[in-house]
């Protein structure tokens, strides 16, 4: 019972920490032209710090203090409660999702610019860890180098628009086929491989891509990246002070409003919001369908998989394609929401990162790789006071997940099996 | 009447030859049972039928068509069914779900149909409908493994080794479902090491012997064969 209560305190003070800091401790002041992010000043720090101990205190000794007020609610809401019907589940999750969808609508018009960036990135990353969930998740083929489709997504769109002058909404779905093409092509030589040594090819190929992209100087620019990637315009209209293209209106005088540079944040911030929602919904409805099991069963037994007369080539290509896809898709966001792109941008680390949200989710489920993609994103920013020491934190984070909660946050349920009532 | 030929199919693993000339039929609505010693190289012969690895030469013949060299995947398709070595049943789905991959290529109604039929060959299977099978006991876990072959609706089965490490009680009950197919119609292909329960539920029988066919007669006449007996039931 004791070490109960320390658990829960310790998680309710954790809990306290992580939801009163950034709501009363980060500030975004003008610097001159420049908004910036300022941490906390001592006070505030000190009384978020004295909120925090007193959760603890309160949560560790409640048994004694609800006791004596005469009220003692049992510690964990689930003891003597009956599992929960599937049903009942299914239907709070897809309300939670909902619920999740309108926060995000409401979320750009009441939150400051530079949040609405962040969350911008937070939505580029769900779609790639949604994406590479198809690969890891589900047909359990470890990839290692899914920065390459990204990196083919982002240089499609900055490439066509350097030379062709193609707007966003035409490059989106290219960049996508381009980097789902990219995704097949690899798939046909790894094929054959599994676990180990797929991860090496993989990963050599998403350094094939990089290397590539640092050298083909006179098409790509190299090192030195391209820029003056466009905005996405929003039926002809542009969200720049002055119209950049021939026959394009601007946004804020069409509409008779002063102008604000925080328009094209929101709606680049909007884009992405419902491009990361279709990708959820799709994946969702692939998962249900008879490939996306027919990708678990080759996780599951390939052997068996191939008894039932499941083609090894169809399946596992049909996951990288499709993983590819998505990866293509953030990548074009994500040039588009940059305006400048180099392959600094499609490092190895960043293959790891989204590996990372994928495992650290629960391999599979959709709500924890969602979950999993806001907090690795947005751990690092709010951890941004320990300037050098916040890559350890992040590190030690991951430790402690990994022993406490090694199938994830949210690990796939599957498994319904409907306990005993006792007598 | 054949519904699988082998007409001295040779297999390589590389530069090793493990079937040296091996012919086999399997006639409609019969049992046959392979047996042999480790190594003989019946899981190779039941591999090479599945077309991994394809026989590097002689004929693999099923139902009058040549299936030597077409790919497992298409194999697998065409009304036969396989119980592979070790059930190897998908772990982490649900009994119904490995189920439902067995059907994989036909309509929800027929998967329907064979789901039921399934569970009244396999009560078991039913109670445990959404349990993960990777939970269940060895012997639930081979009713699995045949029941998902059943559900392609296959009219030739082929099982390897289906009493591989379990209780004698268990193993009984899944030779009787056995019998109880071939008496629905089943064509029955049974490789085993467990000889004397494979050559007494058998019509005909295979001996292999390090890649080549030894014996072959009824399944009674082989159990009454001295060398049979004092080679594979102990003397």
């Amino acid at each position: 019972m004791a070490t109960q209560n320390l658990r829960h305190a310790l998680f309710c003070a954790v809990v306290t920490l992580v939801i009163s800091y950034p709501i009363l401790g980060l500030n975004l002041e003008a610097w001159g032209t420049n908004v910036v992010l300022t941490g906390a000043n001592t006070t505030t720090v000190i009384s978020v710090l004295l909120a925090a101990v007193a959760v603890f205190l309160f949560q560790l000794f409640r048994d004694r203090i609800m006791g004596t007020l005469g009220k003692l609610p049992p510690i964990s809401p689930f003891a003597n409660r009956e599992p929960m019907p599937q049903a009942k589940w299914e239907r709070l999750k897809s309300a939670f999702l909902t619920l999740l969808i309108i926060a995000g609508l409401i979320w750009p018009f009441v939150a400051s610019r530079g949040a609405v960036d962040l969350s911008t990135l937070v939505l580029i990353y769900i779609m790639l860890a949604l994406g590479l969930n198809v690969v890891v998740g589900l047909a359990g083929l470890l990839d290692l180098g899914y920065v390459a489709f990204y990196a083919v997504g982002a240089y499609t769109f900055a490439l066509l628009s350097q030379y062709f002058g193609v707007s966003f909404w035409l490059a989106l779905p290219i960049g996508a086929l381009l980097a789902a093409t990219f995704g097949f092509l690899l798939g046909f030589p790894v094929l054959r491989l599994r676990g180990d040594y797929l991860a090496i090819v993989t990963l050599g190929f998403g350094e094939i891509i990089r290397i590539l992209l640092n050298n083909w100087t006179q098409l790509t620019g190299g090192p030195n990246g391209i820029g003056g990637i466009p905005d996405p315009t929003l039926f002809g209209m542009e969200f720049g002070r002055r119209v950049r293209e021939e026959g394009n209106t601007s946004f804020h005088e069409t509409f008779g409003i002063a102008y604000s540079s925080e328009h094209k944040v929101i709606f680049l911030y909007l884009i992405a919001l419902v491009l990361a929602v279709i990708t959820a919904l799709v994946i969702r409805r692939l998962m249900r369908m008879p490939v996306g099991r027919a990708w678990e069963a080759l996780r599951e037994d390939e052997i068996a998989a191939r008894s039932l007369g499941l083609s090894r080539t169809a399946v596992k290509l049909s996951a990288f394609t499709i993983g590819a896809f998505f990866a293509g898709f953030a990548g074009t966001v994500f040039a588009s929401k940059q305006g400048f792109i180099s392959p600094e941008s499609f490092v190895f680390l960043e293959s790891a990162i989204i590996l990372a949200i994928v495992v650290l989710g629960g391999m599979g489920s959709q709500i924890g790789v969602i979950l999993a993609a806001i907090a690795v994103t947005i751990l690092p920013e709010l951890a941004r006071e320990f300037s050098e020491y916040r890559m350890l934190i992040f590190g030690a984070a991951m430790v402690l997940m990994m022993v406490w909660r090694p199938q994830g946050l949210m690990p796939m349920r599957r498994t319904h099996i409907e306990l005993k009532k006792q007598e | 009447m054949s519904m699988l030929a082998l007409e001295d199919v040779h297999t390589h693993y590389g530069k090793i030859e493990a079937l040296h000339g091996v012919s086999v039929e399997v006639n409609r609505g019969e049992i046959v049972s392979l047996i042999g010693a480790n190594g003989a190289g019946k899981t190779t012969l039941l591999m090479t039928v599945c077309g991994s690895p394809q026989a590097t030469s002689g004929r693999v013949i099923l139902e009058g068509r040549d299936i030597t060299r077409e790919p497992t995947a298409s194999i697998m398709r065409s009304g036969i069914a396989i119980v592979p070595e070790g059930r190897r049943i998908f772990s982490g789905l649900t009994v119904e779900e490995n189920l439902h991959m067995g059907g994989f290529f036909n309509t929800k109604a027929e998967i329907r149909k064979s789901q039921a039929y399934v569970y009244e060959l396999f009560p078991r299977l039913k109670e445990r409908e959404h349990q993960r099978a990777g939970t269940m006991s060895g012997g639930e876990q081979q009713m699995l493994a045949i029941g998902r072959a059943l559900m392609s609706k296959p009219s030739m089965i082929i099982l390897d080794e289906p009493s591989l490490g379990l209780a004698p009680l268990v193993i009984k009950q899944i030779f009787e479902i056995i019998g109880q197919l071939r008496d629905e119609g089943m064509t029955v292909f049974l490789v085993e090491q467990n000889a004397h329960q494979a050559l007494g539920l058998a019509d005909r029988g295979y001996v292999l012997e390090t890649g080549r066919i030894r014996l072959h007669d009824t399944g009674a006449n082989l159990l009454a064969n001295p060398d049979v007996q004092n080679a594979y039931l102990g003397g």
